[in-house]
């Protein structure tokens, strides 16, 4: 019964999301794509931080940094006239890879509330930085002209292509991080977040095993950012303000932390009760903050917890 | 069995004004079982903690097999031999009984930088973290919850742990600690069946897991060694029976 739940909502879930182009375009509401392509991007990035803040334990208060590293990387290139996408989503996840190897490498070697500020700190570095490089629109950001091009591959602005694209990572990134997980390496990043001292006792020493999780977490996210650009087609420091951080970590609460779908399921509820909140009332956030406080209150396991069932 | 396998010499380590350990010289021998006893906090736990490296000596030095380990972190003394359970026992409380030993034989056998293949799913993990539940008796209890299993359980779980990291030196602190009777004497069988093929060492305030386990006891008191030798003179010390023995010999 359990097993079958288990394997019926992801299957059910990705129906849906396949259909969704076909009943935007039934119901002429071409919004709802729009609406659910950035979900399915935020729930990328959702993911990534999941696994260094769910299965690693490092609370990192600064992933949106990597989503903000990635849009520039792509931002930047066609600022110079580099539209090619593979370029540009190469350089995307390989610099937000490099950023997280740089940040990670530091803020690694804390623990607890100095790791929260650190991760938070090199985040506002960068937002700073953003703000003040007046070339690419400084605080204003910089419209992006031209979409990445990937000829002969995808057209992205073409609303369903680019659509199906982005489901097609987000299912890929849920397969890998499953993998990730399970895998010798997954196991060691649980374990030293579940007791840090009986794994150093077995023989290993978590450090570098954490900053390779936050490394891949890092370049996901990046890859997550070389998406938003392309969505929203603008691009502003904003990307990296700390509460866009703290909107991802929420939806890896809200969602669970506890399984890999759990953030997609994080990012669906938190922007969608967010676009729903918002088209009712504009004190919409008055609403919302304590819909979350209530649901971290009580669902400990987070949304992921009342869909799967929990191990043994 | 009489090669020195750790030596501690000039070992001191103090919290504040507290001396915790104050120059404690300590041979243990190759295959022997050498027992810590001493009242509570006479620094048992402090001596274990410096042996395993999850805490630094502020002077003296540790020789494993020769070679001085006095500045290796833990895990790295871990590779080399060294496996400890906790006076409060320290599992992984989320996982299941087999993935906690598999996790122990896993830190020993490759690398552990590969990130496709299921590690539950590898054969020969498995077969030999079930092998070591089998050896604990645990054998029927491998898909549980470690947070699920009985204390004594949990303290078998623990050393099943340390076993499959295929230690060279087993360092044990009070592995009966808050066992009923019962229990108890399961550990003790476990014990005596692991010991001989290994060398432990046995921080324990159960006089019987001691007297029936040791080969050689050191008497730990106020952070110094103040005698070191085998049960039955250890028994006859004068000293140690009027600074922690007297009442439960007496008994
Ligand atoms: N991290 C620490 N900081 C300060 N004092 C400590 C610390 N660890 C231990 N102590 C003190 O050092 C002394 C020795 O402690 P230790 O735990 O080694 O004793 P023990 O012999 O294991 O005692 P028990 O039989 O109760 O387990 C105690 O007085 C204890 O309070
Ligand atoms: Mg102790």
């Amino acid at each position: 019964m359990n097993s079958r739940i288990r394997a019926i909502v992801p299957a059910a879930g990705l129906v849906l999301l396949a259909a969704v182009p076909l009943a935007a375009a039934l119901l002429d509401q071409p919004f709802y794509l729009d609406l659910v392509r950035r979900i399915m991007i935020f729930a990328i990035a959702a993911l990534s931080l999941n696994l260094i803040l769910g299965y690693g334990g490092m609370i990192s208060f600064g992933h949106a940094a990597y989503l903000g590293v990635g849009a520039y990387a792509v931002g930047v290139l066609a600022h110079y006239g580099i539209n090619d996408g593979y370029l540009q989503w190469a350089l995307a996840i390989g610099a937000s890879a490099l950023v997280a190897l740089a940040i990670g490498a530091i803020s690694i070697r804390t623990s607890g509330v100095y790791f929260i500020m650190i991760t938070l700190a090199f985040t506002q570095m960068l937002y700073y930085l953003g703000i003040s490089i007046e070339e690419y629109g400084g605080d204003d950001g910089m419209r992006l002209q031209v979409k990445s091009q990937f000829p002969g591959l995808i057209d992205l602005n073409d609303a369903n292509a680019f659509y199906y694209l982005v489901l097609a990572i987000l299912v890929l990134a849920l397969f890998l991080g499953q993998r990730l997980v399970d895998s010798r390496f997954g196991m060691v990043i649980r374990a030293a977040k579940s007791n840090e001292v009986r794994t150093r006792s077995i023989g290993f020493s978590p450090y570098p095993y954490r900053l390779a999780a936050f490394v891949i977490a890092g370049a996901v996210c990046g890859l997550a950012g070389a998406l938003l650009v392309n969505h929203t087609a603008y691009l502003t420091p904003e990307f990296m303000n700390w509460t866009r951080s703290g909107e991802l970590m929420f939806m890896v609460i809200l969602g669970g932390m506890e399984s890999i779908a759990g953030p997609v399921l994080g990012a669906f509820a938190l922007l969608l009760l967010e676009d729903a909140l918002s088209g009712w009332t504009q004190h919409w956030q008055l609403v919302l903050g304590p819909l979350l406080v209530l649901s971290v209150l009580f669902l400990k396991r987070g949304l992921a917890g009342l869909v799967f069932a929990k191990n043994e | 069995m009489n090669r020195t396998l750790l030596e501690v010499r000039g070992l001191r380590k103090s919290f504040g004004a507290l001396l915790a350990s104050d120059d404690v010289d300590l041979e243990v021998l190759e295959g022997e079982t050498h027992a810590i006893i001493g009242p509570n906090g006479a620094g048992k736990t402090t001596l274990i903690s410096q042996l395993a490296g999850n805490l630094f000596p502020d002077r003296g030095r540790v020789l494993f097999a020769g070679e001085d380990i006095t500045a290796l972190s833990a895990p790295a003394r871990a590779r080399r031999g060294f496996a400890r359970s906790f006076q409060i026992t320290s599992i992984y409380p989320d996982f299941t009984a087999l993935e906690n030993v598999m996790l122990a034989v896993q830190a020993h056998s490759g690398s552990s930088f590969r990130f496709w293949r299921p590690a539950r799913e590898e054969p020969s993990l498995r077969s030999a973290a079930s092998a070591i539940l089998e050896e604990v008796g645990l054998g029927g209890r491998s898909g549980v919850l470690a947070a699920n299993l009985a204390h004594g359980e949990q303290r078998a779980l623990e050393i099943a742990t340390a076993l499959a990291t295929r230690p060279r030196l087993l360092l044990l602190d009070e592995p009966v600690a808050g066992m009923g009777v019962e229990e108890t004497q399961r550990m003790i069988a476990l014990l005596s069946f692991l010991k001989g093929g290994k060398t432990l060492i046995l921080v324990e305030h159960d006089m019987d897991a001691v007297f029936s386990l040791a080969d050689r006891i050191s008497v730990l008191v106020y952070g110094r060694i103040i005698a070191t030798g085998a049960p039955e003179e250890i028994r006859a010390n004068p000293e140690v029976r009027r600074a922690y023995l007297g009442e439960e010999v007496a008994a």
